[in-house]
């Protein structure tokens, strides 16, 4: 694993404003207080993603996770900040080198039926990006198509068939065809297995881990299971309503949380255990991103929160070697 | 109302052989296929199967909410020792929603959108009971309190899209709860929540039913989440249930290679970085189902016999199995997901 990131983000934000209805313009006209509502999905978010490396994004609804991925693989542009590719800004790259840089970075959706066209053959998901952008020609195309197939557990014979007449987990499979057959080096998978199955959910998991192996991929891997997150990636990031609150290693997140966010998250995983057990959750709700409280956004649900968090945003610092965390009472 | 000591004689609902069939233009498919099952006063029971199982059907059809064009073709539904499966429309109207209640996994199938939570609640509680509007209120407003809502007040007050995903759920609850059932039936009431929510709503069921005696049945696809509430777990596969039994058992001795299979599957069961133990194939289709035991064209430990229907057969006290050849050495299950 080499130590020059293949992608960063530096201050990531997105700000998503609602500017009012005619209703609500009219009502501002006439001396109603009608403001913009502003929505800070993702608020200063630094990432470093090294080559080779699988890295887990992990929140709870509205914490601007895939809003993230989805910048950082170049659908969205940022509000503020920069998303480097191998040290370089995006937006500092001539046009052929973001050319590459698109292609090196794919993303797969979560929702396998939304996200293949209905009325587009199998072959040409998987075939028409590697054609247009010259990895294929017309005449090797049913080959490398099969090929791809191949790679992620399809039978070829099944390429002149529409989505529909496949299974979640098959679409699922599709849509990793897809991604692959432009040879990227980076995948953003969002949500990729939440919609399959428990066993065909484990068929997956697996056909990624071997497709790391095979094609040396870096993957972000954005999801709200921590257990699928623990088993497959190196590294873990924890946010929650827009900010990073926890980074570090697998291992040491999952064996010693430090941010209490972090650490009521981690207790509260259903495992399979054989005894009944008395849950211990913590209290209210996620925060309207629209009105995120005043200083740590974690304040008003977290059992340890003193005056300090109502008024000060805690900055991430390193507490170990690669472990960053957001939190007042590491201050001593 | 009896407590709970003298009501544990019988079961709170026990179905039998019950068979619900879809008669549709593709072919008969077979949701539910044979189950039996029972759940006592006070008891949570775990129904467990991926889509497709028919888990929900046999919710569904204790409820008599199956329309055309399906139908119960088969089998008993007993309430406490009353049949459902004959009885009219207007026995079971009077029985849902005060004997037997259901949480559905999107709380907009329980909730009007255009009512307020007061209206809705008040409704509940005067359709059953003969009660005044204040008395109604005063229960609605203690059923908010009971599920933790905080400020059930005004609360009352709200619409339905006032309030966020966990605190409409909390509201269902709080609804299927208000006339003190005797069984409610859970259909994936968590599935659509977060963790921390899931968390809490997971807590509040389990003290209610604790501290009611009402029965329930917990429909999921999450064995983890089951395995932490229930008292026992029915596992279904392909309309028929496969493997029964306290959690426990269940949990840590599958007998049946399919409820191995979802188990080893599980990440959190496994060694991180190693690849899962995988089911291979996929569900079949209902119309068109493998000859036998459902499970055969996916089984690692298929053998000759299995190309009849295999029976359920106990296997100890409450626990059952629907194999031919079941998982022998019951700690293989776990042996290798040991660190």
């Amino acid at each position: 694993m080499s130590m020059e990131p293949l992608v960063s983000a530096r201050g990531l934000s997105k700000r998503f404003v609602r500017k009012p209805d005619l209703a609500g313009r009219i009502a501002g006209h006439l001396g109603a207080d009608v403001r913009e509502e502003t929505v800070h999905a993702v608020d200063h978010v630094d990432l470093d993603i090294r080559k080779g490396e699988v890295v887990g994004l992990v929140g709870e609804s509205g914490c601007g996770k895939s809003t993230l991925g989805r910048m950082i693989a170049g659908l969205l542009t940022p509000t503020e900040g920069k998303v480097q590719f191998k040290g370089k800004p995006r937006d500092a790259l001539s046009a052929a080198e973001a050319h590459a840089a698109r292609l090196a970075l794919q993303m797969i959706f979560q929702d396998p039926f939304a996200s293949l066209n209905p009325r587009a053959r199998v072959e040409t998901i998987v075939g028409e990006a590697p054609l247009v952008h010259g990895i294929t020609t017309r005449a090797n195309m049913t080959a490398y198509v099969d090929d791809m197939l191949r790679r992620v557990g399809l039978d070829p014979e099944l390429k002149r068939r529409y989505p529909h007449q496949f299974s979640g987990g098959q679409r699922s499979r599709i849509g990793i065809a897809r991604a692959l057959a432009v040879n990227p080096e980076f995948l953003v998978c969002d949500e990729a297995i939440a919609a399959l199955d428990v066993s065909i959910q484990a068929q997956i998991i697996n056909l990624f881990m071997d497709l790391r192996s095979e094609f040396d991929l870096t993957y972000l891997f954005i999801s709200h299971d921590l257990g699928v997150v623990q088993h497959i990636t190196d590294r873990v990031v924890i946010m929650y309503l827009g900010r990073v609150v926890e980074a570090a290693s697998t291992e040491e997140l999952f064996s010693g949380p430090n941010h209490p966010y972090a650490r009521a998250l981690l207790a509260e995983v259903p495992r399979i255990s054989t005894e009944k057990r008395t849950f211990h959750p913590i209290k209210g709700e996620i925060p309207s991103p629209l009105h995120p409280p005043s200083g740590c956004h974690f304040h008003p649900r977290c059992p340890h929160a003193f005056d300090r968090c109502r008024n000060e945003v805690p900055v991430l610092k390193e507490i170990a070697s690669g472990h960053i965390s957001a939190c007042h009472l590491n201050d001593g | 109302m009896t407590g709970p000591d003298q009501r544990a004689k019988e079961p709170t609902l026990a179905v039998d052989g019950l068979a619900t069939h879809f008669f549709t233009k593709a072919g008969v498919v077979k949701a539910v296929d044979g189950v039996s099952l029972h759940v006592d006063p006070g008891e949570i029971l775990g129904l467990v199967g991926e889509s497709g199982s028919g888990k929900s059907i046999t919710g569904f059809s204790i409820l008599g909410l199956i329309d055309p064009p399906g139908r119960i073709v088969e089998g008993s539904i007993r309430y406490k020792g009353r049949e459902l499966t004959t009885a009219s429309d207007e026995e079971l109207r009077s029985l849902r929603g005060d004997r037997i209640a259901m949480i559905f996994q999107d709380p907009m199938m329980t909730l009007n959108p255009v009512l307020r939570i007061d209206t809705q609640m008040i409704e509940t509680v005067r359709v059953h009971h003969r009660v005044s509007k204040a008395e109604a209120l005063e229960r609605a407003r203690a059923a908010l309190a009971e599920v933790g809502i905080p400020s059930p007040e005004s609360r009352l007050k709200n619409y339905p899209h006032e309030l966020s995903g966990g605190m409409r759920q909390r509201v269902a609850i709080a609804i299927a709860f208000i006339n003190k059932p005797d069984l409610i039936i859970a259909d994936e009431p968590t599935t659509a929540l977060d963790v921390t929510i899931q968390a809490q709503i997971l807590a509040e069921a389990q003290a209610l039913c604790a501290r009611t005696g009402t029965a329930m049945i917990w429909i999921t696809h999450d064995l983890a989440v089951v395995s932490s509430l229930a008292d026992r777990i029915a596992v279904m596969y392909a309309g028929r249930i496969v493997e029964t039994g306290r959690t426990a058992d269940v949990v840590n001795a599958p007998r049946h290679p399919y409820t191995r299979g979802l188990i080893n599957s599980v990440p959190s069961h496994n060694v991180r970085g190693r690849r899962l133990a995988q089911i291979p194939g996929m569900t079949p289709s209902l119309i068109n189902l493998p000859k036998g035991c459902a499970f055969r064209t996916r089984c690692p430990q298929a053998i000759d016999a299995c190309l009849e229907p295999p029976p359920i057969s106990a296997i100890g006290p409450g626990r059952e199995v629907r194999c031919f050849n079941p998982v022998r050495d019951p700690q293989s299950a776990t042996a290798e997901a040991a660190p």
